[in-house]
């Protein structure tokens, strides 16, 4: 079984990245042979739908569950969509999410954590 | 001539002197693109006589028809689209998010399998009349609707090159700003003597420069701030065309909904010396 975590860096001790679409790595990890890949995510170059393609990419590898720290609506309504579970307010290190996820320590999100665009840091002063 | 007023941010003047100067010229015809807030018909008061809705295409999918090849999610370049693959836990299923679609109608024509057909979405209208012998249209955008391009393209379809059109932009640089000065003929940017006006200024001089129409500026509450927005233009050469003094009287017509022309008839000379400025600076006199 695949999971995918957002994460600041590219090793399992990174910490989690709080937010999905505009994170900067999702590490995809398999329960089943405990290793994983990472992959940069080009999300924050998207003015708009950085969720949505997120989410697009958490289907096609075929993940089961997704643990972040926020999720949008675009992005929810993708995972959700296909079935996959959403587990938000996650922090630690990408192996203590992992951990936890097996600990049944979390539990799934029914809805957005975030509204639109969250993800987005907009200064405006 | 299509002469835009624009501004970096919110809150310079800019509608105070796209109305004063098109009051004091008189036969123009006037369209308000800052579709998101319109508030130059509160001064110049018209008669409208028409209203059309407006509608932008999004996609609707026919799911018989669908493969799920992903094909119209990949030729979406504004990430309007999810494809979710028939083997997946949840089915098959494609995912429209109208909010983010502009309605190019790529992918339409990209399915392989003719399973989109574009249905309209309202996003909101354009309404037009006239006072005395100016023309005016705006546009008004549906309440938490985010797609405003298309129906600023809709308020200058409207713009009769036969006439002056004066074009009130939206504020700001970014995509709705750029559809409404795109075309003009030139720009005039509406400014505070403050370094937050500056900063929005510089950005805004960029984008023009960008766009390859010819601005100048205008300072609106002289005497206010600083002298940097001074140096900055007399630096890079942008002629500063008008000065409005900070004045507690054209404030408050302004907060009554009352053009400042019409309480000092004596303003109305002086912006059509900017409009004959303005003829001069963008060539076309
Ligand atoms: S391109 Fe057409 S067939 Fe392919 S996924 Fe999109 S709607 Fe379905
Ligand atoms: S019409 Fe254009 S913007 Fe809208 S979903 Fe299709 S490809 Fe994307």
């Amino acid at each position: 079984m695949k999971i995918c975590v957002t994460s600041e860096g590219k090793s399992l001790d990174s910490p989690v990245d709080s937010r999905f679409g505009r994170c900067s790595n999702f590490i995809f990890f398999d329960t089943d042979t405990e290793g994983f890949e990472a992959q940069e995510n080009s999300g924050f170059q998207f003015q708009g739908g950085a969720g949505i393609q997120a989410g697009q990419l958490a289907v096609s590898k075929g993940v089961t569950a997704v643990l972040t720290g926020n999720v949008g609506p675009n992005a929810y309504r993708v995972l959700a969509s296909a079935g996959i579970s959403v587990f938000t307010g996650v922090s630690g290190t990408v192996k203590e999410a992992i951990e936890g996820y097996r600990n049944g320590k979390y539990k799934a999100a029914e809805a957005p954590s975030v509204a639109l665009k969250s993800g987005t840091q907009v200064k405006n002063e | 001539m299509i002469i835009s007023v624009a501004s970096g941010k919110g809150g310079t003047g800019k509608t105070t002197i796209a109305v004063n100067l098109a009051l004091s010229l008189g036969d123009v015809q006037f369209l308000d693109c800052d579709v998101e807030e319109p508030n130059a018909h509160i001064f110049l008061k018209p008669r409208l006589t028409d209203e059309r809705r407006i509608f932008v295409p999004v996609p609707e999918i026919d799911e018989s028809k669908c493969t799920y090849c992903g094909k119209c999610r990949e030729v979406c370049a504004f990430n309007a689209i999810a494809v979710l693959g028939g083997t997946g836990p949840g089915g098959g299923s494609v995912l429209v998010f109208p909010h983010l679609c502009h309605g190019c109608g790529a992918c339409s024509i990209f399915c392989p399998e003719k399973a989109i057909k574009e249905i309209g979405r309202e996003i909101g209208m354009v309404e037009s009349g006239i006072r005395d012998g100016m023309g005016f249209v705006h546009g008004r955008l549906n309440v938490g609707e985010a797609m405003s391009p298309p129906l600023i393209r809709k308020v200058k379809e409207r713009a009769d090159s036969a006439r002056t059109v004066i074009i009130d932009a939206p504020p700001g640089i970014s995509c709705p700003v750029i559809t409404a000065v795109e075309g003009s003929d030139f720009c005039l940017l509406v400014t505070e003597p403050t370094p937050f006006g500056l900063n929005d200024l510089v950005l805004a001089a960029g984008m023009l420069r960008e766009l390859k129409i010819p601005f100048a500026v205008a300072v609106n509450r002289d005497g206010i701030g600083d002298g940097k927005v001074d140096d900055y233009c007399a630096g890079e050469k942008i002629p500063i065309l008008m000065r409005i003094p900070f004045s507690k009287e054209i404030a408050g017509a302004y907060s009554r909904g009352e053009p400042a022309v019409s309480l000092f008839p004596e303003l109305a000379g002086q912006f059509r010396d900017l409009f004959s400025r303005i003829r001069t600076v963008s060539g076309s006199s």
